[in-house]
């Protein structure tokens, strides 16, 4: 069952400063090397001004897409950003290793620690550079509400963080349930692949999927994995009122969001059932 | 070293690089499948341009233009993209392992060329079905099957955009010699590569910006995506073929010479320690 988080638990203290310290090492292994810290935030920097870039060359052959006029894009793409800059810095690192941990028999080590093993196998990593993605995608976000003139209510302002936690939750949901897959098939170098693909459908408006071919992915992505949910409900709060009826769909987000997090639950637990080790 | 016992070190590099190929082909293929994904949001994102913008073409391009050319590029890639040829160059420098080349008598360019070729050869094998699968889902978006000059044409100019991706990555491989880690060079060159070949955008879409037209067309990189597949596509037919062609041919020998420059210049560089 989904419980608020109260932090004088001594169980989430605990959790709490399990991940303190996790931040801690993360930014102390960052500044060993802070050349190559420098390198990768202007790395991800440049990719993303590449990819801004390539919307502002498209925009100069129409003024909206799919709807979206520029600045209101601008301020989709920055949600995009400030969702995927989390997930890659507090999330992927830790994910990834997963399945070279059971490969490895290392998972053996986290298994006997007290502490939850989901949540020590999702948070032990952090990657600070990859929060430049994040703050690039707040200036982007101010850049596009000043340029497009547009207030967003203290409602909207209030809501929007909640819908991008929404959004990075129900991302993590898919990258755990893909990792827990290797319990079962020694190795998912495919289906690490396969996690960077099928997000690649998020990072677009909801209404460029019409069509025989867009219509089944709308469908699919946003009531069975509802990952089109999450960039899409929390930039509409900032980018363009929620019209009728699309207010079901940010209550159905947030109804997703939890069902999420409680089946990917599951799926990991049944899926450390599965786990035998492979160390001596 | 003899001709013939050259050919017979040629054909065993071969096949050895075949069968170690051949160890992981199921995941190659379903890798291979999911690379296409990509193209899915590219069909709707472009479709939805051109819906949006009201126009028939953008650039000369159409909305059916548009989609067979990521397509094409897709096997423009499959050509150029060397993955971990670099890498593995600056790594063996780093770890030492290259001083195998220099007590064997094995090239190293030439190892690796053919270890490549065979790599590649396998991934067509492979790619065939999951490539052949999506072609044929996508055929309405071609306007059909170009002419044998045209078809001659973009099949040299497929071979030649593999020669300057072999040399290109190899090169800056080679600059490990000298700086021992190039992780980041790589990743610098993996970001020019993607705009300036043509990858992210045909770059016809330029023609609002000249100067940056004519600095994206007077670098090598274009003949690495979006040659071929505006060969292909006939949106470079003629005289502009023959001098395309040409140049490419140039850029693939200016590779292959700097390439075995650096290599010679790097191995006089190199200094090995330890047993």
């Amino acid at each position: 069952m989904m419980q608020a988080i109260d932090d004088s638990d001594p169980g989430v203290r605990r959790h709490l400063g399990v991940w303190r310290t996790c931040l801690g090492n993360g930014l102390i292994r960052d500044m060993m090397f802070r050349g190559n810290f420098l390198i990768e935030c202007i790395t991800s920097m440049a990719w993303i001004v590449m990819n801004l870039c390539f919307y502002l060359l498209i925009f100069q052959f129409t003024q909206n897409i799919a709807g979206w006029e520029k600045y209101p894009y601008f301020i989709f793409l920055a949600t995009g950003m400030l969702v995927n800059g989390l997930m890659q810095t507090f999330v992927m690192p830790g994910i990834e290793e997963f399945s070279e941990l059971i490969r490895r028999g290392n998972l053996d080590f986290i298994l006997m620690k007290p502490i939850d093993t989901q949540f020590l196998v999702s948070f032990h990593r952090v990657k600070w550079a990859s929060l430049t993605t994040f703050f690039v995608g707040l200036g982007l976000l101010g850049y596009g509400l000043w340029q497009g003139g547009y207030v967003p209510t203290p409602w909207a302002v209030a809501i929007y963080p909640i819908y991008v936690l929404c959004g990075v939750a129900i991302l993590y949901c898919v990258m755990v349930v893909l990792a827990s897959t290797s319990v079962w098939m020694g190795r998912n170098q495919s289906l690490g692949d396969f996690w960077f693909y099928v997000t690649i459908f998020s990072r677009y408006p909801l209404e460029i999927y019409e069509g025989s071919l867009g219509q089944p992915i709308r469908v699919g992505f946003s009531f069975i994995v509802p990952i089109l949910l999450a960039v899409n409900v929390p930039a509409r709060f900032m980018a363009r009122p929620l019209q009728e009826g699309q207010w079901a769909l940010a209550v159905y987000a947030l109804g997703a969001t939890g069902v999420c997090l409680v089946l990917t639950r599951w799926i990991f637990v049944r899926a450390l059932r599965g786990y035998r080790s492979a160390s001596s | 070293m003899a001709i013939g016992s050259r050919v017979v070190q040629w054909w065993t590099i071969l096949r050895i690089s075949l069968e170690e190929r051949l160890v992981y082909r199921a995941d190659f293929a379903l890798g291979t499948l999911m690379r296409f994904m990509p193209i899915i949001t590219q069909i709707l994102l472009i479709r939805a341009v051109f819906e949006s913008s009201g126009r028939e073409r953008i650039a000369g391009f159409t909305n059916n233009d548009v989609v067979a050319y990521y397509l094409m590029v897709l096997i423009s890639r499959a050509f150029s993209s060397m993955p971990t040829l670099a890498s593995g160059i600056a790594m063996e420098i780093r770890e030492g392992d290259v001083k195998r080349y220099l007590v064997q008598p094995v090239d190293m360019i030439g190892f690796l060329l053919l270890k490549r070729i065979a790599w590649k050869l396998i991934y067509y094998t492979v790619a065939l079905g999951p490539f052949a699968l999506v072609f044929y889902l996508c055929r309405g978006f071609f306007p059909g099957w170009p002419d044998a000059v045209t078809m001659t044409a973009y099949v040299t100019s497929l071979l030649l955009a593999f020669l300057i991706g072999f040399f290109l990555e190899a090169l800056i491989g080679m600059i490990g010699f000298w700086f021992l880690e190039v992780s980041s060079l790589l990743f610098i060159y993996m970001l020019l590569n993607f705009i300036l070949s043509g990858h992210m955008f045909p770059l016809d879409f330029l023609q609002q910006f000249p100067i940056v037209q004519t600095l994206f067309t007077s670098l090598p990189f274009q003949y690495l995506a979006y040659f071929p597949a505006a060969v292909f596509l006939g949106k470079i037919s003629g005289p502009d073929l023959v001098y395309g062609l040409i140049i490419q041919a140039s850029w693939a020998v200016a590779f292959f010479v700097a390439c075995r420059l650096a290599y010679a210049l790097g191995v006089r560089h190199y200094s090995g320690y330890g047993g």
